[in-house]
């Protein structure tokens, strides 16, 4: 019975892991752009975090105000300069300068940090324990603040996406970018915005993880990025649910095969992923039509 | 005969399909002067270059394959690197066995090469991103399998227990004549191969898959056979790899560092060029030689020019030398000769292809 | 060419100015609200082919100037020529044809004009302002809109949606979402499914729908018959004249020539990218369409050896 604590542990990571995922997502179905560097960016919103605490002193759980807004704006940049250059070549420049935005942004990070881990000590009393169901239940309640915090983001992603007129001319230029500039649509501003949602919901869980667990200059593709790919691909994509239910997904995964052996947690994860990408590669939940 | 078919026989007979610019056959002597010459370097200088020579042949040969893969074939592979792990620890694997570690390296090479067939099954499927990814976590899965065995290290890594005595001296020079051999090999290869009419297919395939199934090119064969073929390098590398170190470490030989610096040497040397990774590798080398000082920031210089390359100069910096001197050292390309413009025009068959923006439709 | 006399309405034509192309059935002046009154002369279609006054409207209508002109156009595909020095001029009002056969570059010209292909010589002039350089979403904005080719629809959107998306940046003008609605009846109540799941004639009228919303004065249609069944091609292109009758401009890409006479005011062949026929459908014949579409020579006699 002490897996059913682990299988809750991993239903409320996999929360965590959804917001990783639902930028990478987005970015995929709106531009078409895989970001490799996309797990790195969680960590530069993690080192922000540290820095910006560092210097203005706010709590921890709200530094995020501050850093999120910083990546989106970071995001529309580099999205209408950068990346938007290398989508004008083609897919395979965009797959290769994201690559070495990655390696830059990791190996700049190991330069002028240091390659130890860093964490994003809560202070708060109430925050850093736990609540019990019955005897055999112990839930974090961080962990249970990030899930609650993913459900919502997502949820209001959604909306957003599905109601605003802004959500609506993403899903347009998604469908049909050449279409949308003849109805007077610049895509270029429209890729921008969904980079920034991107970047910043991304940055987001960056500030999460850290909270929770800890980070280093390699964090963003040792563990993250992987982690974000998985829980898309398991959930399909397209789909914002299909992004919590694969994220899902794979935190029961590993919480299993962290109880089948101590070191096999990740690799119980991506055993999983590489099922699906075979099996199933248009994931578990396949709404829409990409394209 | 209709005024029609007239003018196509008479063309016929003017224009002349060749293989090669005049100049293959100085291209040719000049490869065989520079191997020579490379061949005798043991006899010239130290222990300590030979080890900086070894290890631009490793990445020259990593950098062949990568090429071979994503300029050519059209996959970008970022999990490259575990065949370099594969690779370095079959040596490991038989020199515990008691086979000598020069003997161990062909058979490691060809290991791989049969290793990438189940691999090739897993991820063949996918399309670009997808596949990116996909080999990238195959890389990371094989890695965390060889860390459960506790016969080859399991996290740390094991020493080659069985290296041969020599002097310090004699070793380094038959690892660096072997080295020299793997990557001779492997340009012959990669040349030969795109000379071949597998290179016609690749380049079809690179050019419209779709044309280039219906008229029969058999694309998935194709495809397979250039990640088999990069498999077999990338592990000859790996080989050379624990040879030159006498070490295998987990960590170091299946490290995605190595596929970011086969991609960056071959993005700024030149895509899709034979000559391409040549250039890369030397840039490379005095980069790092340059560099080696400041820890990582030659890996942060060489992605940001990389970076900077593939946007702006497709074709690295060989495409420029190239674009300027209309020089192809490496021929496998084929030139229309048309008598009536006194010269040549250059019907580039290989040409580099970063991806060509198709324009609209045609009506 | 007589002397210009002065404007009368001739039998059959339209009174007063602003007046769109109207057909045979409607009655004279039948202007309909909201229509701006300050456009030019138009040219008359084929059906009313009164001779009597068409000169005297076509100079007058030459004063006005065209709404939409194109100049030496030239346009590559990489290293193939798709379009050569090609140039028309698209009065306010008319309906202007561009036929020709699969490759000769129909498709192109209005994509180029649409601002999806930058020309490689040329200018393309609306209103007289020089919008060659302009991009696609710009032009569209300030009123050059375009139905593609194969109709391009958001397919993962509503009907509404769609609509939507098309007034987003829209221009003042007299139509609306519930105007769309009120052109095709079915739509409305429709209007919730996504259009992936619509046939395609009501695709394509959804995408009509969607380049009006934004009011354009330029309405660019691309090959509207495509994939569809003839009785619905019919019925779409019949709801060119409440569409006109609003003031707008149509300059269209049909493959089928008949179509094409039976709509245009004025029509161009292009063949191999060039101009190979040009007039109004009331003066071409026939013979010379098929020649100008097919590119055969007049005359066979001239020809030394034979054609197998």
């Amino acid at each position: 019975m002490v897996w059913i604590n682990d299988i809750i542990t991993g239903i409320l990571i996999g929360g965590l892991y959804a917001l990783f995922a639902c930028g990478l997502s987005l970015m995929f179905g709106v531009m078409k752009v895989i970001n490799l560097a996309h797990g790195d960016l969680a960590v530069i919103g993690g080192y922000i975090a540290v820095g910006v605490i560092a210097v203005t002193h706010i709590p921890v759980l709200w530094s995020f105000v501050i850093v999120v807004p910083l990546m989106a704006v970071l995001g529309y940049v580099l999205q209408r300069t950068v990346i938007q250059a290398a989508l004008d070549r083609s897919i395979l420049t965009t797959l290769l300068v994201t690559f070495g935005l990655s390696v830059v942004i990791e190996n700049g990070l190991l330069q002028f940090e240091s390659a130890n881990s860093h964490s994003l000590g809560v202070d708060n009393a109430i925050i850093t324990s736990s609540f019990s169901i019955g005897s055999q239940i112990t839930v974090a309640y961080l962990l249970l603040l990030i899930f609650v915090v993913a459900v919502v983001v997502l949820t209001g992603l959604q909306y957003f996406l599905s109601r605003s007129r802004y959500g609506r001319l993403i899903r347009a230029v998604a469908d049909d970018k050449e279409a949308a500039q003849l109805s007077g649509i610049d895509y270029r501003h429209v890729f921008g915005i969904a980079a920034a949602i991107a970047f910043g919901t991304v940055a987001l869980a960056g500030i999460a993880y850290g909270m929770y667990s800890q980070f280093a200059p390699t964090t963003g593709t040792d563990t993250i990025l992987l982690f974000a790919f998985a829980a898309v691909v398991i959930g399909g994509l397209g789909s914002l649910w299909g992004t919590l239910l694969g994220g899902v997904v794979l935190g029961v995964a590993q919480a299993v095969g962290a109880q089948i052996s101590g070191s096999d947690e990740f690799l119980a994860g991506y055993i999983v992923f590489l099922a699906v990408l075979v099996l199933r590669p248009q994931g578990l939940i396949a709404r829409r039509s990409t394209s | 005969m209709t005024a029609v078919a007239e003018t196509t026989a008479r063309s016929a007979e003017k224009y002349r399909v060749t293989r090669s610019h005049r100049n293959v056959a100085w291209t040719g002597l000049g490869a065989l002067v520079v191997v020579v010459a490379l061949a005798l370097f043991p006899y010239v200088v130290g222990a300590g270059t030979e080890t900086i020579v070894v290890q631009a042949f490793i990445i020259l040969t990593l950098a062949s394959m990568w090429n071979l893969l994503a300029g050519y074939a059209g996959l970008v592979s970022v999990g490259q690197q575990a065949f370099v792990g594969i690779g370095a620890y079959f040596v490991l694997f038989l020199n515990i066995h008691n086979i000598s570690m020069f003997a161990a390296l062909p058979v490691a090479a060809v290991g791989c090469g049969v290793a990438a067939l189940p691999m090739w099954w897993l991820v063949s499927r996918l399309r670009s991103g997808y596949f990116a990814i996909a080999t990238w976590v195959l890389a990371t899965t094989v890695l965390l399998i060889i860390e459960k065995f506790p016969s080859l290290g399991s996290g740390t890594g094991l020493s080659l227990p069985h290296t041969p005595s020599l002097s310090t001296a004699v070793l380094e020079a038959y690892t660096y004549w072997i080295g020299l051999a793997v990557t001779v090999l492997a340009l012959l290869a990669v040349y030969l191969l795109l000379r071949s009419r597998l290179g016609l297919v690749l380049t079809a395939i690179r050019d419209d898959e779709v044309a280039a199934r219906s008229s029969g090119a058999r694309v998935g064969l194709a495809r397979m056979l250039v990640f088999v073929v990069a498999g077999i390098g990338c592990g000859a590398a790996g080989a050379l790899l624990a040879v030159s170190q006498l070490i295998v470490q987990p960590s170091a030989v299946f490290s995605v560092q190595w596929t970011a610096e086969m991609a960056f040497v071959v993005i700024i040397g030149g895509l899709g060029t034979i000559e391409g990774p040549i250039l890369g590798t030397i840039v490379y080398m005095v980069l790092q030689q340059t560099l080696a000082s400041y820890n990582v920031w030659y890996l942060i210089i060489l992605g940001l020019v990389a970076m900077v390359i593939a946007i702006f100069a497709r074709r690295g910096l060989w495409g420029l030398v190239d674009e300027h001197l209309h020089v192809r050292l490496f021929p496998v390309g084929y030139w229309l000769w048309d008598p009536d413009s006194g010269g040549r025009r250059g019907a580039r068959g290989s040409g580099p292809g970063l991806g060509r923006r198709s324009g609209g439709r045609h009506s | 060419m007589s002397e210009p006399t002065p404007s009368e309405p001739g039998p059959g034509e339209p009174e007063g100015r602003g007046a769109a192309w109207t057909s045979p059935r409607e009655p004279k002046g039948a202007a309909s609200p909201g229509l701006r009154s300050d456009e030019g002369e138009t040219r008359e279609g084929d059906a009313s082919r009164a001779p009597g006054g068409e000169r005297d409207k076509q100079s007058e209508r030459e004063d006005r100037g065209p709404i939409l002109e194109v100049r030496e156009l030239t346009v590559h595909h990489g290293q193939l020529q798709a379009l050569d020095h090609v140039s028309l001029r698209v009065f306010p009002g008319e309906v202007y044809a561009i036929i020709g056969a699969n490759g000769a570059g129909k498709s192109t010209l209005l994509r180029t004009i649409a601002g999806l292909h930058r020309p490689t010589e040329g200018s393309i002039l609306f209103d007289g302002t020089n919008v060659t350089r302009v991009r696609p979403e710009r032009r569209a904005i300030s009123g050059i809109v375009m139905v593609p080719e194969g109709r391009r629809l958001f397919g993962s959107l509503t009907v509404e949606e769609n609509l939507q998306v098309g007034a987003t940046y829209t221009r003042k003008g007299p139509w609306t979402i519930e105007r769309v609605y009120e052109l095709f009846a079915w739509m409305k109540d429709r209007r919730a499914q996504r259009t992936e799941q619509l046939s395609g004639g009501e695709q394509q009228s959804v995408a009509i729908g969607r380049a009006l919303v934004a009011n354009p004065r330029v309405l660019l249609l691309d090959e509207l018959s495509l994939g569809l069944a003839p009785v619905v091609v019919q019925r779409i292109y019949g709801m060119l004249p409440q569409i006109l009758a609003t003031g707008l401009t149509v300059l269209l890409v049909e493959q089928d020539v008949s179509q094409a006479l039976r709509v245009a005011s004025h029509l161009q062949c292009l063949l191999e990218g060039r101009t190979t026929l040009e007039g109004k459908p009331s003066e071409v014949t026939p013979e010379e369409v098929e020649a100008a579409y097919f590119g055969l020579r007049s005359a066979p006699a001239a020809e030394g050896s034979e054609e197998a």
